[in-house]
């Protein structure tokens, strides 16, 4: 990018002007502002700007450059659009982005000063309520990074609390949570016993349950999971409790819970996901929002941050951040985990959609993203060729194709429809789920939309 | 001294607090524009609903099985959800507000033209699994932002997908511990010096390292000579923050990073510091093999209250091919590539695997692009060098009210460090931070480094004007004199918050941690 000719003193985000820096090193006794660098070794010292990197730029000219780089990108609300697998594109109010650049909000720190923060703390308190709520759980923290690191947290936890260190994945977990997971398990010891998707109406529960000893710590179960399916966590609870294992529940669209039972209802002893589909957009998969929800027996082995109510000196109800004796600042190498960060601002805005919609909007939302996968499931499966995968699902499902998936997203892109991720982009190399596409539908797809990837698919597959 | 702000500030009270004034209490426990908030459970209902939608034709699947009722969530109407948050972020102390000069933090400017393009519908409106050719916009950024990452420190590589400064600590250490794997070499200890971030030590342990705490000398840095007598065939690596949390540059890094190579071992730099001395050094010239970047300090993403960040980390040659995926890579056609899982047996085959769902905080990278883009090269060194020109000089003016302990030994970093020694009896550091919340700042960081008693460690940042750090410094000036003189209404400060002191321990005894009628 072009320089601007302009001096350091009118950079528009620095404030201080040559006359301020040189009455403050007069105060300070210092020859000039390098003179403050003195105990870095002179060869380490640069002497000028680092070789090709260019020099400041206006505000114009980096919106300018940025806009173009946009451009680049065919956006999601450009065309029909069916994509999921971990990452859902919903309406989100206009109202959520608006608080949510309230700079109150915005430029805060972490409450740790609670007499000055208890905007935010009141928010934590209400986003771990809601998210209690939608999960079914006695309790929940105030957030993790993401759905596919929370995964990995609940696994730990469980190692914790059984004091065991094998944890049986279902075949649905989403592939990117379980590669989290093997690396975590490659470095710590923990045993994996995992399974690829395998391409059926229902998920193999049966398959899942006889994989639990009296070894096994947890159950991983995804709920819908990866192919859209909706496993009988009941049943699954049962046969881990009854090994003396916890069954981890992992939502990763919790907009379908707006139509289907809480994980925690069904027997669930940790519930994590990604809160993303709810006011934090798409973003190209991150910053996104890890939801953490357990038993309330269990509340001192969470991970992550979490917000108590009490009174402060005048009896007036007040938030603040406690049990922080599990973390990281406090305890060091014994903390629960090494998070030292939740995902605030993406909480704010999944809060304050979750309190737009309300339990019924939820509900409404749900059945509408429902519908319409309903509606693109019977439309998909008239094609020669074509069929649906799944027995259940709520908004999201798999078909099988009679070419390569990933060919065949390729080529319905270069038509300008966005039609689904290919599972063999999440498990390459195994050839009986090359052909399967996984579809996605929301409240914001349309009878067009559903349309034009039909007439798309056909012309692809002709 | 200046009046700097006549219309509030009445320098006829020199440095005695006004008494809290008798006011009446109000009905509604409001007090103008103190305006009191309910939880959103006592103000919400259940029929009440902010968002409508279309009509979609159509009856669910046949045999789906249907929740019983809807989840038991009250609902906001448009108004009433504006009114409730905007009620809320008026009792958040925030940057926009006020100085926040939490050390160790960075709590800078951010500026608005990052919310803007963080926005733009190439890069917030992308799904992570679209085909690689129709995200090209949000790949270059990427890339882009990878390539100043890796020249402004001097090293190989970078792996982008950490999510915050504690992530990347892991993925350095997964780094370090997949090269120690593929040489057979199996190394278990850690280093890491007392002064440290809690991360550090949790961090090693969370990866499966045991960690071994290395002394601070009395002029606050690591102790050179205790940690090469540490160093043998059991040690992997150590993590020394640079500049450190007594924000003092490690003169001897270079030395133990030789020392670290020679004996076998890694070196990771926590770089929540690299603010102080971005554009003017770069890491990879001191030895470090691998540095995690907090975008949200260095960078001016915002806090968010408490997220969320991002974490990239530059890596050394050693490390550069142990990096997680995915990885972005120049295509043969222009094009840039992601290397995933079904590429990653032929193109990244030492990578240590996946450390998250897709590719990173990339919110973060847009908004991180435009900081770096306006600063550029220049402005950058710029903006280290204020900041610590604006650190020095709260040292210098303040040195002689509040003890500094490491003061006499020359310049400070980015962060300015004091401790509570010659406070009155009962008085602490505490007392002092919430005297300042009343001043209308937000309190610096407290009792951290560990190394120092009653530790308060300030961060001015460059986005500071001298006129707001002079005002700053007189604030100061008078809590540090009350504190000495054991003012009794510093004691029971905050008086003019949203709250008084709240009562942490009640929190913790019977933990309520979710709302209930």
């Amino acid at each position: 990018m072009p320089p601007m000719s302009r001096g350091f003193d009118t950079m528009r985000y620095l404030p201080l002007s040559d006359r301020d820096r040189g009455e403050m090193l007069a105060t300070i006794g210092a020859p000039d502002i390098d003179a403050l660098f003195a105990d870095v070794p002179a060869a380490a010292r640069l002497s000028g700007p680092i070789a090709g990197l260019p020099g400041h730029a206006s505000e114009m000219a980096v919106e300018r450059h940025m806009a173009r780089l946009s451009a680049e990108s065919l956006t999601a609300g450009q065309v029909p659009f069916f994509l999921g697998a971990g990452a859902y594109r919903h309406h989100v109010p206009a109202t959520v982005d608006h608080l949510i650049q309230r700079g109150e909000f915005l430029t805060a720190y972490t409450p740790y000063q609670p007499e000055i923060a208890q905007g935010t703390l009141q928010v934590l308190f209400e986003f771990q309520t809601q998210v209690a709520r939608l999960f079914g759980t006695d309790v929940a923290n105030a957030s993790l990074y993401d759905g596919s690191t929370a995964c990995w947290e609940a696994i730990a936890m469980a190692g914790r609390i059984t004091r065991r260190s094998k944890a049986v994945l279902s075949g649905g977990l989403h592939p990117h949570y379980v590669g989290t997971a093997q690396t975590m398990a490659r470095f710590t010891g923990d045993t994996l016993v995992t399974a690829k998707p395998e391409v059926s109406a229902q998920a193999d529960d049966e398959a899942l349950i006889a994989a639990i000893d009296a070894e096994t710590s947890c159950v991983l179960v995804q709920y819908p999971d990866v192919l859209g399916r909706i496993p009988d966590l009941n049943r699954i609870a049962a046969a881990a409790q009854a090994q003396g294992a916890l069954l981890i529940a992992v939502v990763t669209e919790p907009v379908a819970l707006g139509l289907i039972e809480s994980p925690g209802t069904l027997g669930a002893d940790i519930v994590v996901g990604e809160g993303q589909s709810l006011g934090v957009g798409l973003q190209f998969g991150g910053p996104y929002l890890g939801l953490f929800g357990c038993r309330e027996k269990y509340v001192r082995q969470m991970p992550g941050r979490l917000c108590g109510e009490t009174v402060d000196a005048d009896g007036k109800r007040a938030f603040v951040l406690t049990l922080s004796t599990r973390e990281q600042h406090i305890r060091r190498e014994k903390a629960t985990s090494n998070i030292c960060t939740n995902s605030g601002l993406c909480a704010l805005a999944f809060s304050i959609h979750l309190s737009l919609l309300g339990g019924e909007g939820l509900a409404r939302m749900a059945r509408a993203s429902h519908l319409r996968a309903v509606q693109a499931a019977t439309a998909l499966a008239a094609l020669p060729g074509v069929a649906v995968v799944n027995a259940s699902y709520v908004n999201e499902f798999a078909i099988t194709l009679p070419r390569p998936a990933a060919e065949v997203v390729d080529a319905l892109a270069a038509r300008r429809v966005l039609g689904g991720v290919a599972l063999s982009r999440l498990v390459p190399g195994q050839a009986d789920l090359t052909h399967v596409l996984l579809v996605a539908t929301s409240e914001l797809t349309t009878d067009e939309d559903i349309a034009a990837l039909c007439a798309a698919l056909a012309e692809v597959l002709a | 001294m200046t009046v700097l702000n006549p219309a509030g500030w009445r320098p006829e009270l020199g440095d005695r607090i006004p008494a809290a004034l008798e006011a009446p209490e109000t009905v509604t426990g409001n007090r103008a524009l103190h305006l009191e908030e309910p939880l959103l459970f006592e103000v919400g209902r259940m029929d009440h609903c902010g968002v409508d939608f279309d009509d979609v034709p159509g009856s669910p699947l046949a045999g789906l099985a249907l929740r019983a009722a809807p989840v038991d969530l009250p609902g906001l109407s448009e108004p009433e959800a504006v009114r409730h948050y905007t009620r809320l972020s008026r009792q958040n102390y925030a940057i926009d507000l006020g100085p926040f000069p939490l050390g160790s933090c960075t709590m800078k400017h951010n500026p608005r033209l990052d919310e803007k393009v963080a926005r733009m519908p190439g890069f917030a409106d992308v799904h992570p699994l679209q085909p690689v050719g129709t995200v090209q916009g949000a790949l270059k950024v990427i890339d882009e932002l990878a390539d100043w990452l890796v020249k402004l420190t001097g090293m190989a590589a970078v792996a982008m997908t950490p999510k915050a400064g504690a992530h990347g600590e892991l993925c350095g250490l997964l780094a370090i511990r997949a090269a120690l794997d593929a040489r057979g070499d199996k190394r278990e200890v850690i280093l890491v010096p007392e002064s440290a971030h809690g991360t550090n030590p949790a961090t090693a342990a969370f990866a499966g390292f045991q960690v071994e705490a290395i002394p601070a000398t009395d002029d606050g840095r690591v102790d050179t000579a205790a940690l090469i007598g540490k160093l043998g065939p059991h040690v992997a690596g150590v993590m020394i923050t640079n500049p450190n949390t007594c924000g003092l540059f490690e003169r001897d890094l270079k030395t133990i990073a030789d020392a670290v190579h020679a004996a076998g071992g890694y070196v990771y730099c926590d770089g929540a510091n690299f603010n102080a001395i971005v554009g003017r050094v770069r890491p990879g010239d001191l030895g470090v093999d691998a540095m995690h970047i907090n975008l949200h300090k260095t960078f001016s993403t915002p806090h968010g209250g408490g997220g969320p960040g991002a974490g990239p980390v530059v890596l050394s040659d050693a490390l550069a091919p142990f990096a997680p995926l995915p990885v972005v890579k120049p295509g043969s056609d222009g094009m840039l590539r992601l290397v995933e899982e079904a590429d990653s047996a032929a193109e990244a085959p030492e990578a240590f695997g996946r450390m998250c769902a897709f590719h990173g905080q990339m919110g973060m990278f847009s908004r991180a692009l435009a900081y770096i883009l306006s600063h550029g090269a220049d402005g950058l060194a710029q903006a280290s060098g204020d900041a610590v020109l604006n650190a020095n000089y709260v040292l210098r003016r303040l040195e002689h009210v509040l003890h500094a302990p490491f003061a006499a030994a020359g310049p400070c970093m980015h962060e300015a460090l004091f401790s509570d020694d010659g406070f009155a009896d009962g008085f602490a550091t505490l007392d002092l931070a919430k005297g300042l919340i009343d001043e209308g700042y937000h309190p610096m960081t407290v009792y951290f480094p560990l190394v120092v008693h009653g530790a308060m460690l300030v961060e001015p940042t460059e986005t500071e004007s001298k006129a707001g750090l002079d005002q700053f410094i007189m604030a100061m000036e008078s809590l540090g004199a009350r504190a000495k003189a054991g003012d009794p209404a510093l004691k029971s400060a905050p008086h003019f918050a949203p709250r008084r002191r709240v009562d942490e321990t009640r929190a913790a005894r019977k933990p309520r941690l979710v709302w209930s009628a």
